[in-house]
């Protein structure tokens, strides 16, 4: 069984992906970075410092933002345009379907502080719909990488790709994840557990909690599966079916709506070619009370304990 | 992604050159002469589909045959060299007038006009980017030519490539707060390889501009928003190249093109109802006759 680090311990991710761009963007004179007043927000203080006219800010205008991303992809340059998710996919969301989708634009959409980062200051601010409204357009990558080192080989990644591609970069400290030379690759999910019970099936932040939820059923004698998703889309169809059908019980877990994402996502490839039981943790469809992240995350069972109570439930109602 | 023809190529090249040879007078007669022929071809296209957008197709093609006869720097055989000029439509909805033009320029055989909006076609009734070359971004909703023209600028300066940049755009589509954003940027950025044209036909689909959401004074907006501004006549087009070829300052540059919606047909002309009214088989037959003259 692996062990995980606790939440304190964690890292933020922005860190990861702001350090990573500057060091890529160091031997890559075509990155360059779109910003809408969110230096700060998106951790990119040290890449204004580096590259000050590789920065473009255009101030609070998200759709201008990605209009002017997708302007500077046509001329041959590499952005990445980083902003809060909530307003990124919200407020932009005609300009990221035509502009860059329907366009093909070479750009990487990078959403900041996604989920409920933003805790207290309420569903304005979060950004729990973002996965579903990106999943449905076609020609967009959607990648939520869940540690430091995802972060690191996603961006990686997404600056040689050159097609569409967004990137879920979380705000709350995650612990980095059992094994450093992961690499991504589009459409491939990785088993972290093996087990036979139950999978539970995680994204990005839950990734953690989803482990620690396996090593709670452990010693209740339940052997839960724990599969990794970073590429939302194309999603792994072929490890999720083959998994639904060895344990034939499925649990979906990310920091989003429980409407579209993740739990969608699956639950219309089970529909089709492996009818499952499910159950979908995250946020179900109502906009989340106030209350710090951590708050949130327990009063929705996105916890170790809230998703082992959730896996119980499930097998008991399938015994 | 439909081959680009040489034969149509080597055509258009022999008109830039002969336009490059012409006396200003000269060059007029050529330039609106393509646009008549033009606007017949969008008057087939439009028949032919049951559908389009006749009345801004017309206050625009003169500008288009303009830029693309007269002005790009562009090789219609190598549609990706980096350092071409870039046009964007913003006014997306005028798809079938930049086809023509697009194609008279050689970007793909004038033949394939006649599929215009037919069941998988690639000339849909918006421009999508990748379905035939010379579309640098796909449009059709409004606002977004101009932050993406933004963007080319902008990527420009920071590769010092030469290119220019122009966008076309409505003056409905003025009324998106997007176009407002973007020109804020243009002149903090200091964008005078960016050129928008805005083809001010003062109509727009169910009224005109003045009655719906007013955008007069115009050219004080623009101005007010750090642009250098002209007010031409847009089917004039050695006044729009005198505009184009001022030798740039430090701002972004916006030529006002006084249109007519419907331009080149009397029964069309100033009248909102042909902003997408399909002729009848005797308007049609009147419409080629005028243009025909």
């Amino acid at each position: 069984m692996i062990t995980v680090q606790s939440h304190e311990g964690g890292l933020d991710n922005r860190i990861a992906f702001a350090e990573t761009l500057v060091n890529l963007a160091a031997s890559n004179p075509k990155i360059v970075v779109v910003v809408s007043d969110s230096v700060g927000s998106s951790s990119l203080n040290s890449f204004k410092a580096t590259f000050p006219d590789r920065l473009i800010n255009v101030g609070i205008a998200e759709q201008n933002l990605v209009g002017v991303g997708a302007g500077l992809a046509n001329s041959g340059l590499t952005p990445f345009i980083c902003a809060a998710s909530c307003f990124l996919t919200a407020r932009a969301m005609e300009q990221i379907k035509v502009d860059i989708a329907y366009s093909n634009a070479p750009v990487i959409l990078c959403g900041m502080s996604p989920g409920v980062s933003y805790g207290e200051l309420g569903p304005t601010h979060h950004s729990v719909e973002d996965l579903a409204w990106l999943r449905v357009i076609p020609n967009l990558t959607v990648t939520v990488p869940a540690d430091a080192i995802e972060t690191e080989n996603v961006v990686r990644w997404a600056a040689e790709a050159n097609k569409p591609t967004f990137i879920r970069v979380s705000r709350h400290k995650v612990p980095l994840l059992p094994g450093s030379e992961r690499t991504f690759v589009p459409g491939k999910a990785h088993t972290l557990i093996e087990g036979e019970d139950v999978t539970i099936i995680a994204l990005g932040t839950m990734v953690s909690a989803s482990l620690g939820a396996a090593e709670q059923l452990n010693t209740k004698g339940i052997r839960a599966r724990v599969i990794h998703v970073t590429s939302l889309k194309p999603l792994d169809e072929e490890l999720i079916i083959k998994s639904a059908r060895e344990t034939r019980r499925v649990i979906t877990v990310e920091e989003a709506s429980t409407i579209g994402g993740l739990g969608g996502a699956v639950a219309e490839l089970l529909a089709r070619s492996a009818p499952t039981p499910m159950r979908m943790v995250g946020i179900p469809g109502v906009f989340a009370p106030t209350g710090t992240v951590d708050f949130l995350f327990k009063h929705f069972g996105m916890t170790s304990e809230g998703i082992s109570a959730t896996a119980l439930e499930l097998i008991s109602a399938t015994s | 992604m439909l081959p680009y023809s040489p034969s149509q190529v080597s055509e258009w090249f022999g008109f830039r050159e002969a336009a490059r040879a012409a006396s200003p007078s000269e060059l007029e007669r050529l330039i609106l002469n393509q646009s008549r022929v033009a606007r017949l071809e969008i008057l087939s296209m439009i028949q032919s589909a049951g559908m389009g957008h006749v009345g801004g197709d017309f206050s625009v093609i003169d500008i288009l045959t303009t830029l693309y006869f007269a002005e790009l720097s562009l090789d219609p055989a190598n549609p990706l060299k980096p350092e071409r000029d870039r046009f964007i439509l913003s006014k997306g909805h005028c798809a079938a007038a930049l086809y023509v033009t697009l194609a008279y320029c050689g970007y793909f055989n004038p033949q394939e006009l006649s599929t215009f909006m037919q069941p998988l076609s690639l000339l849909n009734g918006h421009p999508s980017k990748g379905k035939i070359s010379g579309i640098e971004t796909s449009t059709g909703p409004l606002g977004h030519g101009l932050p993406i023209a933004v963007g080319v600028a902008t990527g420009a300066r920071i590769q010092k490539l030469k290119l220019r940049t122009f966008v076309v755009l409505g003056d409905g589509e003025l009324q998106e707060g997007t176009n407002w954003e973007a020109a804020m940027t243009a002149s903090q950025y200091e964008l005078s390889n960016l050129t928008a044209i805005i083809d001010r036909n003062r109509l727009q689909q169910g009224a005109g501009t003045e009655e719906t959401n007013g955008l007069d004074p115009l050219d004080k907006k623009f101005e007010s928003f750090g642009w250098e501004v002209f007010i031409i006549d847009g089917h004039k087009p050695l006044e729009l190249l005198r505009a184009i070829r001022k030798s740039p300052g430090n701002k972004p540059r916006c030529i006002i093109a006084n249109t007519v919606k419907g331009k080149g047909v009397s029964f069309m002309e100033n009248r909102a109802e042909w902003h997408h009214k399909v002729p009848s088989v005797e308007q049609n037959s009147a419409a080629r006759a005028e243009l025909s003259l």
